[in-house]
């Protein structure tokens, strides 16, 4: 019966839900994680990379981190294909405000104006969602530091941490446990960015092909965008490993006094 | 034939334009407003064709009003004079274009006073003082020699009752008031008048 009212995104069940989109949402879950964290000082987005072939060409400097414009970076997760017309889409709506007030995007308006698009595809007929949830970082003189996370249906909001794709729930309550609000410093954030990866992605070691960090902070007031070579994030793993290994011993320690 | 006038020192920007509304040989009235408030702290000076300026002035007034209430923040001077010229350059290029000539002063917390001059065909620059119009052709240089940064409101208000005067004694029409506004960080207030009784030319 449900098939009914799975064939067309516009249509909605019986029970009132939109299939398509739920679908969609469904596809992101099993995407390449991507994680964002606000930090006093600056924020960043860290992405798991998927495509690891040894036989890959690296045309790409980065696999899911996009610079959208001189203040705002995305990483997405989901159907690439989709995603790829879709930054492009979010690049044209920053330079389209850029020419009008000749000033930069203030974050929220570009996030906005993108889930105005996708939210289209899951009403007007004949079409199927983007299947693409994104992660936004950026800087605006509003605001500040920024981070937004949008879905298929076109909702979006803002988070303090958040994660999107494979094994985003875990990620997200390991988050909650961890961030301390107020007193991030970038530095903290990577490091936790690298903990809460390596707990959620199922891989038995983190190494630096398999993430890519790109940080956002600002200096003389200009925003500074930059992607961690594999040699910084090789270094922010490394010490996450030592901490990890120390702490162990300390437990196995206290285990053997007390016993 | 119309003259606009606006300084902008270093805290608060003046606008001063006169009050006379001409039909071809005729003085229609003389107490007319030509500056328009279009923000908190952006005021709008504008000349040209009659019913062109009106009409310019309140599109981009409505539409920054607009920005507003969907942002729930105002646009800054730079993005509204950015805006005002975008829009009047893509009229240039239609079949109804609008003949104006503006100014816009505004100020804003982090940059501080500006004030911007955008002429009919939508060339825009930022300029510390500026005129417009014949009255402008005797006072630039007026405002050249007296114009300085860290003028305080009361001086840059005497600074332009002296272009008017120079504007009453030399210019051939008839010019007699001038509406002034000032732009701080308090926001927009008018000043009073400069008349020829006020300037106590006419008793």
């Amino acid at each position: 019966m449900a098939r009914r009212y799975d064939t067309r995104t516009t249509i909605f069940s019986p029970e009132g839900r939109l299939y398509q989109v739920e679908y969609a949402m469904e596809a992101i879950s099993h995407a390449g994680t991507c994680l964002g964290i606000l930090a006093n000082d600056g924020i960043l987005l860290a992405a798991e990379k998927k495509n690891t072939n040894k036989l890959l060409d690296e045309v790409f400097f980065s696999e899911k981190i996009y610079k959208l414009n001189e203040d705002m970076v995305c990483s997405v997760a989901g159907i690439t294909s989709d995603a790829n017309v879709l930054t492009s889409e979010l690049r044209l709506i920053a330079q389209r405000y850029l020419l009008q007030y000749g000033e930069s995007i203030p974050c929220e308006q570009l996030v906005s104006w993108l889930c105005d698009i996708k939210q289209a595809y899951t009403q007007y007929g004949g079409k199927r969602p983007f299947g693409v949830s994104i992660l936004y970082m950026g800087w605006d003189k509003h605001y500040g530091y920024q981070l937004y996370q949008s879905d298929p249906s076109g909702n979006y909001s803002g988070w303090k941490a958040t994660c999107i794709g494979n094994n985003s729930a875990a990620a997200i309550s390991s988050l909650k446990q961890e961030y301390k609000e107020h007193e991030m410093t970038l530095k903290d954030a990577q490091a936790l960015a690298i903990k809460v990866l390596s707990k959620t992605l199922d891989m038995t070691k983190l190494t630096s092909e398999k993430v890519e960090i790109a940080i956002l902070t600002r200096q003389n007031d200009k925003t500074i965008i930059r992607i961690l070579s594999p040699k910084e994030v090789q270094t922010l793993i490394s010490n996450y490993e030592k901490a990890e290994a120390e702490a162990e011993a300390a437990k196995k320690e206290k285990a053997q006094k007390s016993s | 034939m119309e003259t606009l006038i606006g300084i902008a020192c270093n805290d608060f920007v003046l606008l001063a334009s006169d009050m006379t509304n001409v039909s071809s040989l005729f003085v229609m009235k003389s107490d007319e407003d030509k500056l328009y408030k279009i923000s908190s702290k952006i005021v709008m000076s504008v000349t040209g064709e009659a019913g062109d300026t009106v009409q310019f002035a309140e599109y981009i007034a409505k539409n920054i009003q607009l920005y507003k209430m969907r942002n729930g923040y105002e646009l800054s001077p730079k993005a509204a004079a950015s805006y005002t010229r975008r829009n009047l350059a893509e009229y240039l290029r239609s079949r109804t274009p609008y003949n104006v000539n503006l100014m816009l002063g505004g100020y804003d917390e982090k940059e501080g006073a500006s004030l911007y001059l955008i002429d009919y065909l939508a060339s825009m620059i930022e300029v510390p003082f500026t005129t417009n119009g014949y009255g402008g052709l005797i006072t630039l240089s007026i405002l050249d020699r007296y114009f300085k940064r860290d003028l305080t409101q009361e001086e840059g208000y005497k600074l332009i009752q002296k272009c008017v005067q120079e504007i009453h004694k030399r210019l051939v029409l008839n010019l007699p008031n001038f509406k002034v506004t000032v732009v701080d960080k308090n926001g927009i207030r008018n000043l009073p008048d400069i008349t020829p009784q006020s300037l106590g030319t006419v008793h």
